[in-house]
């Protein structure tokens, strides 16, 4: 019964969506406020039929009714509750089917918000929303594949059939004893934020995308639409931002290899909408205060959700395989229709308002905060190039030469390393430029201070030992630009401090709540610059060692000394066998305690985990896999210990990044009427 | 444990057979000199997986490959060199830089210099506008400015 | 407070050469996408369709061309060491093999996918392999077959048309002395 009500409520809810483009359309052809109602009705509908759709594959996944395929691919008996929740995007229907729960969520919230003011504009968002959530929804009804309620049968002599939606005469269903559970590899705590957050990311591109394209349409030129764009791209940008660093922070806990971003090819996919949407995100301040850039700004947000449904083509249509890739999926072709519309559609129509998006003004000096941002610009647009041409390249050369290659870390560190310096080096006199013009002279007069603390800094770290040119310039960098952003928060609270009589403190928090977008972006400044600890740690100063050691031997890494204490070997009723080591660490004599590096195996799927053992600090991690390649036994077992120098700066680093997305978010209190 | 002690026999077997025309003895490649060659190899069944953290039984014996070239004196390219001759380009962690692989690397560079191209002639017309308009700069104005910019952002 | 630039002011609308060049690009990019996922969704090596050539240099060193090998039914199989289903069917190839040693229109080869030579040899001595077998140097010849893993079974006829595939092993001697008869006729 549940999967016909859920494949039914999916059903309604994609008829809804047609109905809501169609009676949109009405509205703009019939110039009708009632069709326009309806329209509108039609999308705040989509999400509360969706949610019934997902409920009901919920439930059956709890229930563990094994009968459906895909409750029996991803869930089985000794699953804990949490992982059969988690099911729900384990594998590709259940996900495909949450992507577009979400992306409903999304359209029913942009909805309710209030249209008085842009009521033009309503109708193109509805068709462009509804459009993208119609496509998506559709895939899951009548792909062969994607369909999360297809079910299995047999026939009365018992032989089965292939797995079907619907059930007709002749059959009978066929239920597996237990399903095959969910992939070892999803079954983290982290996965339980770490898809949801990047989906959210992806999904809500959908909306500041509808809005421009609706912009486009009308030939709406004014500030307004572009205000609302840049505050859903903000949201849309910061569940992305948190999709990343969470899937960060799984591949660390859980892929055991001592690190936390290995350039593949699915990890690039999804860093590309980021990179231009961070790009749109400066640049967009160009158009709202001196009205130029406008072209650029609308394609970078088009190519932004054109990104997003590329690297979701590439990751889903099964393009990105190997000999090992067993999920053949039919989405292929409609993904391809669905890009090659939407590319063109948006291409077409930032051409044909061309002449309406012609700047206001042009730079009005060579030196100017205005030029800052263009260079940002150019440099997030350049480690875009790398990044998209670095998941493609591979294609094109299987398709031209037949040869597979692998873009790895070297082809994108060699070029994407110095980017980031220039970056950091931007990022570091941006805010001490002026909007429309701005001198050398006045920048070495706020810049001396913070520049030669930095400098400081760099010299004591060279006394100190470190002696890696990339490592002093990025932490040279760094300094800098943390030094510049505490130095221009603090001299604005100063400047309030004398001439508004206001204590230090509260100045501090009048500011930032006067201008929730400015010290927002230099709190988020801040978390990169603390993140990038992180990055350079791992990066310039990373250190490893292996060995096969008996128990009461040691190894030694970075001035620690781990010495194998003993291994256990035991079932636990998940389903699980799982191999324990202990492992004291001592430093300079000291014992300072012991991590346990254990080795997971799924009986159901088969498969070996490696789960690090970690010790964290805010000065280093140690990181000590049981090796699974060795024989493990409890008199010799091979480690693998990696030393990661300030890695923990890059989480902390994040939360920091993460308020001050939200100060920016946030709306401003009280005067929004009166700004526009 | 049956792979393991055949890895020694190769190796001892090596050992062995050198030490007629070596004098000196060589010691056998650590985990960690292996490791330091296979973390730049990339596993040839496995997507995108390096070698040196790769769990798979295959990829175990292809760091003991490694071990047997290092212990017979090979060196880290010609090793790297040996793989891609093996199991072919997507062993290596980049393409290698001939024939066809240079559009790898040339197309990046040549967006970054369409980039730079475009980014170069915005700031050329506004340096022209520039000295067409110049206006003077005093540094009190940037204090004026400051302020009006607070204010226009506190709207 | 801004001036406008009198030069751009005079173009009305964008370039043909602009729009023509971006439109040139984006189809340029749809082709390539559709080829990709035509590869992607392309099985492996279709049967009844022409078999790609394909050259070894056995671990003799002898070197076999498929085009050499015209007029004979080709039974190529894909193995590799470290692979445990691999050695399950080995003897039965072997046997299989032995059956039409002495004819002149039958030839077996083994292709070791991504394997270590040394490994690769001690396996062909282990199960006491006696037709060629060769590795398969830059993946070249399974990329051509598109196989998926190993082990993989690709039968030939005389006139270089594929006419059986086997995904996995092959669970008796019967089953290969069949598909080669049947590609015999």
């Amino acid at each position: 019964m549940l999967p016909e009500v859920g494949y039914g409520a999916l059903l309604v809810a994609f008829l809804v969506a047609v109905y809501g483009i169609l009676s949109s359309l009405m509205a703009v052809w019939r110039n009708s406020a009632t069709w326009l109602r309806s329209a509108l009705s039609a999308m705040r509908l989509t999400w509360p039929l969706i949610t019934a759709s997902l409920a009901c594959l919920l439930i059956l996944l709890v229930q563990g009714d094994f009968q459906v395929s895909y409750v029996y691919n991803t869930t089985s008996r000794s699953m804990p509750l949490y992982l059969k929740l988690t099911a729900l995007w384990g594998g590709q229907a259940g996900s495909l089917l949450f992507w577009g729960w979400l992306m409903a969520g999304f359209a029913s919230l942009a909805a309710l918000r209030n249209w008085e003011r842009d009521r033009e504009l309503l109708p193109w968002v509805i068709v462009v929303t509804l459009t993208t959530l119609a496509f998506f929804v559709g895939m899951v009804l009548f792909s062969a594949d994607s369909n999360p309620f297809v079910r299995f049968w047999q026939n009365r002599s018992g032989q089965p059939l292939a797995p079907a939606m619907f059930r007709s005469a002749d059959m009978l269903p066929l239920v597996p004893w237990d399903g095959r559970g969910l992939s070892p590899l999803l079954r983290h705590p982290g996965m339980i934020m770490h898809p949801p957050m990047l989906y959210l990311g992806f999904v809500s591109f959908v909306i500041p995308y509808a809005f421009a394209m609706a912009a486009l349409i009308t030939g709406r030129n004014d500030v307004r639409w572009i205000r609302i764009t840049r505050r859903w791209t903000l949201v849309a940008w910061l569940f992305l931002s948190l999709g990343l660093v969470l899937g960060m922070r799984w591949a660390y806990d859980v892929l055991g290899w001592g690190g936390y971003w290995g350039w593949d090819p699915v990890e690039v996919a999804a860093l590309n909408p980021w990179l231009s949407g961070t790009a749109f995100l400066h640049s967009v301040m160009l158009q709202e205060k001196r009205g130029l850039f406008k072209r650029w700004n609308v394609f970078l947000i088009a190519i932004t959700y054109g990104l997003v449904i590329y690297g979701t083509f590439l990751t889903r249509s099964g393009v990105f395989s190997s000999v090992h890739a067993f999920a053949q999926s039919d989405l292929g072709p409609a993904f391809f229709v669905f890009i090659a519309v939407m590319a063109i559609a948006s291409l077409g129509l930032i051409f044909y308002r061309w002449e309406a998006l012609r700047s206001e003004g042009q730079l009005t000096a060579l030196f100017s905060r205005e030029t800052v941002f263009l260079l940002n610009n150019f440099v997030f647009m350049s480690i875009l190039a790398v990044c998209f041409w670095g998941i493609n390249y591979p294609l094109l050369s299987e398709l031209v030469t037949g040869q597979k290659v692998t873009m790895g870390p070297p082809f994108y560190e060699s070029t994407v390393g110095p980017l980031l310096a220039l970056l950091f080096l931007l990022m570091g006199i941006a805010p001490l430029t002026a909007w429309g013009r701005s001198t050398w002279k006045m920048l070495r007069r706020s810049v001396w201070r913070p520049a030669l603390l930095a400098f400081l800094l760099v010299v004591a770290l060279f006394l100190g030992g470190v002696r890696q040119p990339g490592a002093l310039l990025g932490f040279g960098l760094a300094a800098l630009v943390g030094f510049v952003t505490v130095y221009e928060y603090g001299r604005a609270a100063w400047m309030r401090h004398r001439t508004q009589g206001e204590s230090a403190l509260l100045a501090l928090w009048q500011l930032a709540v006067r201008n929730r977008r400015r010290y927002g972006g230099y709190l988020i400044h801040l978390g990169v610059v603390l993140m990038s600890l992180g990055v350079i740690g791992i990066e310039f100063f990373q250190s490893e060692t292996q060995g096969l050691l008996r128990p009461g031997e040691s190894l030694e890494v970075a001035g620690y000394r781990l010495t194998y204490r003993s291994l256990a070997q035991f079932d636990v009723p998940d389903g699980r066998n799982v191999t324990r080591a202990v492992v004291g660490v001592e430093k300079n004599g000291r014992f300072l305690g012991e991590v346990y590096p254990r080795r997971d195996y799924y009986y159901e799927a088969q498969q070996p985990m490696t789960i690090p053992g970690l010790r964290s600090t805010m000065e280093d991690d140690v990181y000590v896999i049981l090796v699974s390649w060795q024989p493990i036994t409890e008199d010799g077992a091979t480690f693998k210990v990696y030393h990661n120098p300030l890695v923990n700066w890059l989480w902390v680093g994040a939360l920091v990044f993460l308020v001050g997305s939200l100060v920016a978010i946030w709306p401003e209190s009280g005067n929004v009427v009166k700004s526009a | 444990m049956k792979k393991l002690l055949w890895v020694v026999l190769i190796v001892w077997g090596v050992l062995l057979g050198q030490a007629e025309m070596v004098a000196a003895q060589e010691p056998t490649p650590s985990d960690d000199e292996v490791n330091a060659v296979a973390r730049q190899l990339y596993c040839p069944v496995c997507e995108n997986v390096p070698l040196d953290v790769c769990p798979t039984e295959a990829c175990k014996d292809w760091r003991e490959q490694i071990r047997e070239k290092l212990a017979a004196g090979w060196s880290e390219e010609e090793i790297k060199a040996y793989f891609a001759a093996q199991y072919g380009d997507r062993t290596l962690a980049q393409p290698p830089r001939r024939g066809f692989n240079w559009l790898a690397y040339l197309i990046p560079l040549a967006l970054m210099l369409l980039g730079a191209g475009v980014v170069g002639r915005i700031l050329w017309t506004a340096q022209r506008s520039q000295s067409a308009a110049a206006l003077p700069v005093v540094e009190e104005e940037r204090l004026a400015e400051i302020e009006a910019a607070l204010r226009r952002q506190g709207e | 407070m801004q001036t406008e630039q009198p030069s751009t002011k005079q173009r009305q609308g964008v370039s043909p050469w602009m729009m023509g060049g971006a439109f040139l690009l984006l189809a340029g990019f749809l082709v390539f996408i559709w080829l990709g996922l035509q590869r992607a969704q392309a099985g492996p090596a279709v049967v009844g369709q022409p078999a790609p050539d394909f050259e070894l240099t056995t671990f003799d060193g002898q070197t076999l061309r498929s085009e050499e090998l015209r007029g004979k039914v080709i039974v190529l199989n894909f193995w590799a060491s470290w692979c445990d289903p691999c050695a399950e069917e080995a003897a039965f190839l072997e046997q299989a093999w032995q059956r039409y040693v002495r004819r002149e229109d039958v030839i077996f080869v083994g292709v070791a996918y991504v394997d270590s030579e040394t490994e690769a040899k001690r396996y062909l001595a282990q199960h006491q392999v006696s037709y060629p077998n060769g590795p398969d140097l830059r993946t070249v010849i399974s990329q051509a077959y598109r196989i998926r893993g190993v082990p993989e079974t690709y039968v030939i006829d005389k006139n270089g048309r594929l006419t059986y595939i086997k995904i996995g092993p092959f669970v008796s001697v019967q089953e290969i002395v069949q598909v080669v008869d049947a590609a015999l006729q």
